[in-house]
């Protein structure tokens, strides 16, 4: 996602990570996109999109998207780590069944009106993980669920080519500046910049 | 208690029957409202709590003051750009870093808005359905509806038929079953007062806010080079200018610029063709419902922000100034210096957090802060740690300190910064506010109200629309003089930096007054602390037994019907309350969904 690209509009794709990367395992969803989007290329008709948890501001981007997949961390009463697909009717009834946090009412609210406005995305799909420690400020991912977010993002492949969606691996890794977001809240970063008081 | 009168001048009776609602819904973050009503329902006594806030040295200690902004632009999921924008008001501060003048004008234009985004959204998709009766809506004449708009406003949208189409679009919406939006609200209660028509009106108008919303953040796109989180820099704005079409792939060109110009002349006719004639035309059906004013009638505060002149955080520069008003003296509007260690200060007796060490009922200005939790219930609360029916506010009672202004509680946000720029003689905000008293022939005392702050947003929500005009074309003329500078990289390297330093960062977020303190030493931060407008309007009682915003304000309220609490929404709602940065809930199964319980 270039500057130039993120400011493009005419994409139909939307991968987009939801949660808060300041609270644990809740920053599932962007770090999939961190990592989905380090390791490959899209076109300029895809936007992979680190969306925190900005709930009713997303409702634009969601509402332009003809095929919308979601990263998230989700309590679906599973062991920690475990991982699901979700597709299609079932999204939105997950994103509000078992909350783990506050930013999903926000998002099931925005799918809802999206539906309400009248423009939804045909096709859409959910990666989450069951989440193991969300009450940890200024903790990054635990173990269990770190190890998901490669297996994460094949899963989330298989759906886009599925979804006929084209992305080639990077041939160089990704230059500084062009992260999902900026580079001092990347996981290295974060993790290793972490203050060591109690 | 039973009765009693506080410090600030307000009588509390908890002898009544008690109604806890819990959570405060359409609102982000987590809040709680305790009252106790009379024998008439009317709310003798109020306590807010908000949920635990861990402070943030706890994620920002030890790292680099340059990636603070980064960090706060996470803390909460509405008010990203405004943390962002004042941490690095506060690193500059720290540094004694200048800004050129094109990013102090991008900086205004992506604030502006964001003020005009969040005042529309609050205003249609979090606040008119406490005013607004969807279901009603159903019920409406879509010729009458139609008559209704071209009564009040030049808007084009308003055929019979366009207002046809819209009342299916809802009711194969809400006959589908799935509420969404329109869920946990009150349709039907006794306390809505607009008829079909108007309510028809305002749903069309929340649908097309919904559409409206997708043109105004693309400013933030086209400054801040991503969204739904801009990028910021410490010394200026990381967007570079080129309006030669030659030059850097990724700046900002002309046909952007031009888009921006495009976008704000839009927002201006939106507001002002849509948003001012509605809020308009509800308030006219609720004049008679004047509750809510608490302390605005009383004590209001803003730092001030818009700075006109580059790096002068002045009321000199500020196009909406600061000030505090007390007891309701508009004649005398006292200056605010958030450096001042006497002026800002949290207090902790009722907030389950300690002050270790002296007097544990002191206040502790920012730079001092300590954020230390001890979670412990007063003797007379009912139900368990885990499990709490109803708190004892004589003893600690939330998770948000309590700020102060030289001991004072304060309301913040739009009505605090209409009064103060009013009564500082504002020629722009007195004539919006005179205009919409006139047209709703009300006094000026109207506006110490729920309704008042609802309506002081939207003047503002106007005038920031304006606002964005004006930065835009002075922001174009010195571009055009040949000054493309956006930021200012002298002193980006630590070597250049004291060793030991502190900044302070203020201005306004659309809810209020923000202030972000750092002590940064050796190049790494080593205390952060930011005092949010919820918590000083969500505030709890402080050590002398002054009330906050919130609890003034629900004092005096009837209500229709205790177990459908539309007038504690109303009043809270008024205030655009945002826990989130404020306070922080891992919500359990089930508990989104407002709970309200009568004891």
């Amino acid at each position: 996602m270039t500057d130039s690209a993120a400011r493009a509009d005419d994409w139909q794709t939307l991968v987009l990570g939801i949660g808060n990367l300041l609270w644990a395992d809740e920053g599932f969803g962007v770090r999939c996109v961190e990592a989905l989007h380090a390791r490959f290329e899209f076109g300029d008709d895809v936007r992979v999109m680190d969306g925190g948890t900005q709930g009713i501001f997303l409702l634009p981007w969601v509402r332009q998207a003809r095929r919308l997949l979601i990263f998230d961390a989700i309590d679906f009463a599973l062991e920690p780590g475990s991982l699901r697909l979700i597709e299609g009717d079932d999204v939105p009834r997950y994103m509000g069944a078992k909350k783990v946090s506050m930013h999903q009412a926000g998002f099931q609210e925005v799918l809802s009106s999206a539906v309400l406005a009248g423009e939804f995305p045909d096709e859409i799909a959910l990666v989450g993980v069951q989440p193991e420690l969300l009450d940890d400020y200024g903790g990054s991912l635990t173990p269990a669920v770190r190890a998901r977010v490669e297996p994460a993002v094949d899963r989330a492949c298989r759906v886009l080519r599925g979804w006929g969606v084209r992305f080639v691996p990077r041939s160089e890794p990704l230059p500084d500046g062009r992260q999902t977001g900026p580079s001092a809240l990347a996981i290295g970063d974060y993790e290793a910049g972490r203050p060591e008081i109690a | 208690m039973a009765s009693t009168v506080t410090p600030n001048g307000f009588a509390l009776d908890d002898s009544g029957q008690r109604v806890v609602v819990d959570p405060i819904c359409r609102i982000e973050g987590h809040l709680r409202i305790e009252v106790n009503v009379d024998e008439n329902n009317t709310i003798r006594n109020a306590v807010s709590t908000g949920n635990m806030w861990r402070g943030l040295e706890v994620i920002l200690k030890g790292r680099d003051p340059r990636d603070a902004w980064a960090f706060t632009e996470r803390i909460c999921g509405v008010c990203t750009g405004v943390h962002a924008l004042i941490s690095c008001r506060a690193v500059e501060d720290a540094l004694d870093i200048d800004i050129p003048a094109n990013a102090n004008s991008i900086r205004n234009l992506m604030m502006l808005a964001q003020y005009t985004q969040d005042h529309l959204v609050h205003f249609y998709h979090l606040h008119a359905l406490d005013w607004v009766d969807v279901v009603s809506a159903l019920n409406a004449d879509p010729r009458a509806t139609s008559e209704l708009q071209q009564s009040i406003s030049s808007w084009p949208k308003s055929s019979p038929g366009y207002f046809r189409d819209v009342q299916g679009r809802i009711k194969r919406f809400v006959e589908s079953g799935q509420l969404g939006p329109f869920a946990n609200a009150y349709w039907g209660s006794p306390a809505y007062k607009l008829p079909a028509e108007a309510n028809l009106m305002a749903v069309t108008h929340y649908l097309e806010a919904l559409d409206f919303q997708k043109e105004i953040v693309k400013i933030h796109t086209i400054f801040g080079g991503r969204n739904p989180h801009p990028n910021w820099i410490v010394g200026g704005m990381p967007c570079s200018i080129n309006v030669n079409e030659t030059g850097a792939v990724g700046a900002v060109n002309m046909a952007w610029l031009n888009m921006v110009s495009d976008i704000i002349n839009r927002s201006i006719e939106f507001v002002d063709k849509v948003y001012i004639p509605d809020l308009t035309a509800i308030a006219s059906f609720y004049k008679d419902w004047t509750y809510g004013g608490g302390l605005s009638s009383k004590n209001v505060m803003a730092y001030g922000d818009f700075p006109a002149i580059p790096n002068n955080y002045t009321n000199d520069s500020f196009m909406l100034p600061g000030g505090a008003i007390l007891d309701g003296d508009l004649s005398t509007v006292h200056d605010v210096d958030p450096r001042d260690p006497e002026q800002v200060q949290e207090f902790v007796t009722h907030s389950w957090y300690e002050y270790a060490g002296g007097d544990a009922d002191r206040g502790l200005h920012p730079w001092d802060g300590v954020t230390e939790p001890r979670f412990e219930l007063g003797p007379n609360a009912k139900g368990t740690k885990t499990n709490i029916e109803a708190l004892d506010e004589g003893a600690k009672y939330s998770w948000l300190k309590a700020p102060r202004w030289r001991g004072h509680a304060m309301e913040v946000g739009p009505l605090a910064r209409y009064l103060v720029a009013y009564a500082r003689g504002n020629e722009e905000i007195k004539d919006q506010v005179d205009g919409l008293l006139s047209a709703l022939d009300l006094p000026i005392t109207a506006l110490f109200s729920t309704l008042g702050r609802t309506a002081a947003r939207g003047l503002e929500c106007s005038w920031a629309a304006h606002r964005m005009r004006d930065v835009f074309d002075g922001m174009m003329a010195n571009i055009k003089a040949g000054d493309v500078a956006t930021a200012n990289m002298e002193k980006w390297e630590p070597a250049t930096w004291p060793a030991d330093t502190k900044g302070v960062g203020f201005g306004e977020a659309p809810r209020g007054a923000l202030g972000h303190w750092l002590h940064v030493q050796d190049a790494k931060i080593a205390n952060y602390q930011a005092v949010v407008p919820s918590t000083w309007n969500a505030s709890p009682r402080d050590a002398a037994g002054n009330i906050g915003a919130y609890e003034a304000a629900l004092l005096g309220t009837p209500m229709a019907d205790p177990s459908q609490p539309l007038e504690i929404l109303r009043t809270i709602h008024s205030f655009d309350p945002c826990l989130a940065c404020a306070s922080h809930v891992i919500s359990p199964d089930g508990q989104e969904l407002a709970t309200v319980k009568i004891r």
